[in-house]
């Protein structure tokens, strides 16, 4: 019997659609169609600058979508080989670990509720309205950021961040603890996960699968060991590895890794150079907005070495720090807002970093960077052909090649196994599809 | 010595070129001995490439190639930590590859893909049929020659 | 089918037919039985609208019904692509009446800023809607004042019984 789990269900992860070939209960084929959520990524890439790519990255995997900016503008930056300053490398690490956070909370509260446990999942969902709420304080939106940029990141760190940082953590810690409690030596939950969906190394191997999904089999290949990047070499964290390659296995590595993220922020926390983010301005302290107003009416007397005021997490706020987050390159940073506002050359900059035909160049060649992603290795290879519009993006799915060895881990389970082996996949529709 | 030239001594005139800018080790092979030199680069000791990673094309209709498109396969091996791109220059009147899904399970959807938006057929392949667009949709759209808004809706607007 | 009985009929007219509408129309503003239509992005604003932080039960919709025949408000969250658009229409289709739509983010408003090959730009080019609830992704907030006006709009139209 063919049984069509079609585009249209409940399961919260997106749209794809199983066609399962039905012996009774049991599973005998099954074929996994995709493609619901095409959205073009990587021909929209080629439509405008290097930075205006940025919005469409962070819809990719739109639960970590601060992971997918880092490693777009890490491949641009690898293009110019240049290497950002240590405080933005280091934001760029907390920022990612906080999302990875968010990405198993996520994961593992739909899987938890698909199966029944909705407790697990409001649990869940509240720590991830604290976590989305410290997410709006550094970069101004809870979901789609667009933090990053080439060169370093868009504004410094808030004022108070390593406290709110900290209360934050703890409390997700004690959600974690709970779920834990309710979920781990639960009975059913443990009979629904256990032996189901096995894939062995090797099969996870010849799929090129990675991530939380390979080192439940035995595996323990992390980017972020393997080919480190930002200052992840400098962290002490464990790499969770499991030894079945089921369900339950995937489930236990993805809480462990949620807390070694947090171990991860911890530590950068403390290594973070700068020291504390305090406004040092000299001079006046004058709103922008009345800057530039008296300025359009030619009352500009005076104006000269005053300090604009500006938001703390817009960027430029202070010279000094502005320098820490974002690198020197001119070609490649827009100028602080206080060069852009208060002389020519500043707003030359600016207008040549933003105008179409004129933004970042990179030199002519192309570059393949990988991250860790929640899901595995998202890699980024961008082809640059010397102009202002990138010539060719890929997004490199984790995702993808999850759901392609979705058939075997089916084959031989029953219908009530789909729900927990498909939720324990992890499949995010935007980075699917693209 | 970079591991990439190891390739070019052992399959010489095969290999056209190789580089390894930005410290990606690269290659760009025929396509005649294309499917030799993946195996070899999956069963070689000194290369040992267990995971395929990706498989992707490049159009270089706007910077005026010939040949105009360009298969990049990424390789990876967990053992030696060293990761290869190979990439083969393909015509536009003769755009076949063949396939790599005997040595590598993944490669049947990475080549559906390609073929979807390049249209780069692959040989061999158990079931070349489209992934991401439905089977109604005509032409390839990541080319560079298919406009960008474009849309051929299955059900068309009702105002 | 109108309520007409010599009592309503006359200068009193109307009084208790409009009564009964409002009554009506009260009893369904407050139990929406939702089908959300999860595709993207916006789906993760869903879930936290639906959470405890923002809840959407006390508003009376916090029950959602995974299967088009048993729901009446049609709550579309995220992009619709070309490929999906007949999936949409044939769940839309399969709603009972009384029923509304709800095109939640800006993508199912106008398409967004994908104005490419694959996204339809607006559903309202394949179904009618009744509110639309813009943003990239909107925040809990917006998705709840939009709620509310969906309320408004069921208090406020001809209940046919």
């Amino acid at each position: 019997m063919l049984l069509n789990i079609g585009p249209a269900h409940p399961a919260m992860h997106g749209i794809v659609r199983i066609i399962t070939e039905l012996e009774g209960e049991t599973v005998v084929n099954a074929d996994v169609e995709i493609g619901y959520l095409h959205r073009a990524f990587e021909k929209s890439a080629e439509q405008g600058g290097y930075l205006q790519v940025i919005p469409y990255t962070d819809r990719l995997n739109y639960v970590s979508p601060l992971i997918n900016n880092v490693g777009y503008c890490l491949a641009v930056e690898k293009l110019f080989d240049l290497k950002t300053t240590e405080r933005a490398q280091f934001i760029r690490v907390i920022v990612s670990e906080l999302s990875r956070v968010t990405d198993h909370l996520t994961c593992v509260g739909a899987t938890a509720m698909e199966m029944g446990a909705f407790t697990a999942f409001l649990y869940m969902i509240k720590a991830r309205e604290w976590l989305y709420q410290l997410i709006e304080e550094i970069t101004g939106a809870r979901l789609t950021i667009s933090y990053c940029r080439v060169g370093g990141v868009k504004g410094d760190l808030p004022e108070n961040f390593n406290q709110r940082c900290r209360d934050i953590i703890r409390d997700t810690r004690g959600v974690l603890k709970e779920c834990d409690s309710l979920l781990t030596k639960n009975r059913i939950f443990v009979d629904r996960m256990k032996d189901i969906g096995v894939i062995t190394k090797e099969q996870a191997l010849s799929y090129g699968i990675t991530g939380p999904f390979l080192r439940s089999t035995g595996c323990d290949y992390d980017v972020r060991r393997a080919f480190p990047y930002l200052a992840y070499d400098r962290f002490d964290f464990e790499i969770p590895v499991g030894t079945t390659g089921d369900n339950y296995d995937r489930y236990l590595c993805r809480m462990e890794e949620a807390e070694q993220s947090m171990r991860i922020v911890e530590q950068a926390l403390e290594m973070i150079p700068g020291g504390p983010v305090l406004l040092d301005t000299e001079g006046k302290e004058v709103p922008a907005e009345f800057l530039i107003d008296e300025s359009k009416m030619g009352r500009t007397g005076g104006h000269c070495g005053v300090v604009a005021q500006f938001d703390p997490t817009l960027s430029g706020n202070n010279k000094e720090i502005y320098g820490d987050i974002q690198s020197a390159n001119k070609r490649v940073v827009l100028p602080a807002k206080e060069d852009t506002y208060g002389n020519i050359e500043g707003l030359m900059n600016h207008f040549k970093g933003i105008m179409m035909g004129h933004g970042i160049r990179p030199p002519q060649g192309e570059a393949y960077l990988p991250v860790e992603g929640a899901n595995g290795e998202l890699g980024f290879y961008v082809v640059s052909d010397g102009t202002d519009k990138p010539y060719r993006v890929r997004v490199r799915p984790p995702c993808f090649v999850i759901m392609a060895a979705l058939p075997t881990m089916l084959h031989g389970y029953t219908v009530a196994d789909i729900i927990p082996t498909f939720g324990s996949v992890n499949m995010i529709g935007g980075e699917l599809d693209r | 010595m970079p591991v990439i030239d190891l390739l070019k001594e052992k399959f010489q005139a095969d290999v056209l070129e190789t580089h390894a800018a930005h410290g990606d080790e690269t290659a760009v092979v025929t396509r005649a001995a294309f499917s030799a030199i993946a195996a070899f680069v999956k069963q070689d000791p000194a290369f040992d490439c267990n995971v395929l990673i990706d498989i992707t094309a490049v159009d270089g209709l706007n910077l005026k190639w010939k040949p105009r498109f360009e298969a990049v396969y990424h390789f990876l091996s967990t053992a030696k930590n060293h990761r290869i791109r190979l990439k083969v220059r393909v015509e536009e009147k003769d755009a076949v590859m063949p396939t790599l899904t005997g040595l590598w399970p993944i490669a049947n959807w990475f080549e559906r893909e390609v073929w979807d938006m390049f249209g780069i057929k692959f040989e061999g392949h158990p079931g070349l049929k489209r992934i991401l667009m439905y089977e109604e949709f005509v032409g390839h759209p990541l080319r560079k020659d298919y406009p960008y808004s474009k849309r051929q809706p299955l059900i068309g607007p009702r105002n | 089918m109108e309520l007409t009985s010599p009592i309503t009929e006359g200068s009193q007219g109307g009084y208790l037919t409009s009564r009964l509408n409002d009554m009506i129309g009260w009893a369904r503003k407050f139990s929406i039985f939702q089908y959300p239509f999860v595709t993207a992005c916006c789906g993760m604003e869903y879930m936290s609208t639906a959470c405890s932080h923002y809840d959407v039960d006390r508003f009376g919709a916090g029950l959602p019904r995974f299967s088009p025949r048993q729901s009446d408000v049609l709550f579309v969250v995220g992009t619709i692509s070309h490929k999906m658009a007949p999936v949409l229409k044939m769940i839309y289709d399969q709603m009972a009446d009384p029923k509304w739509v709800v095109a939640f983010g800006v993508c199912t408003c106008t398409g967004g800023f994908y104005d490419n090959y694959a996204t339809v730009q607006g559903i309202d080019t394949l179904i009618p809607v009744d509110v639309y609830i813009p943003g990239c992704p909107p925040r809990p907030e917006n998705v709840l004042d939009g709620l509310m006006k969906l309320q408004e709009k069921i208090q406020r139209q001809k209940q046919e019984v």
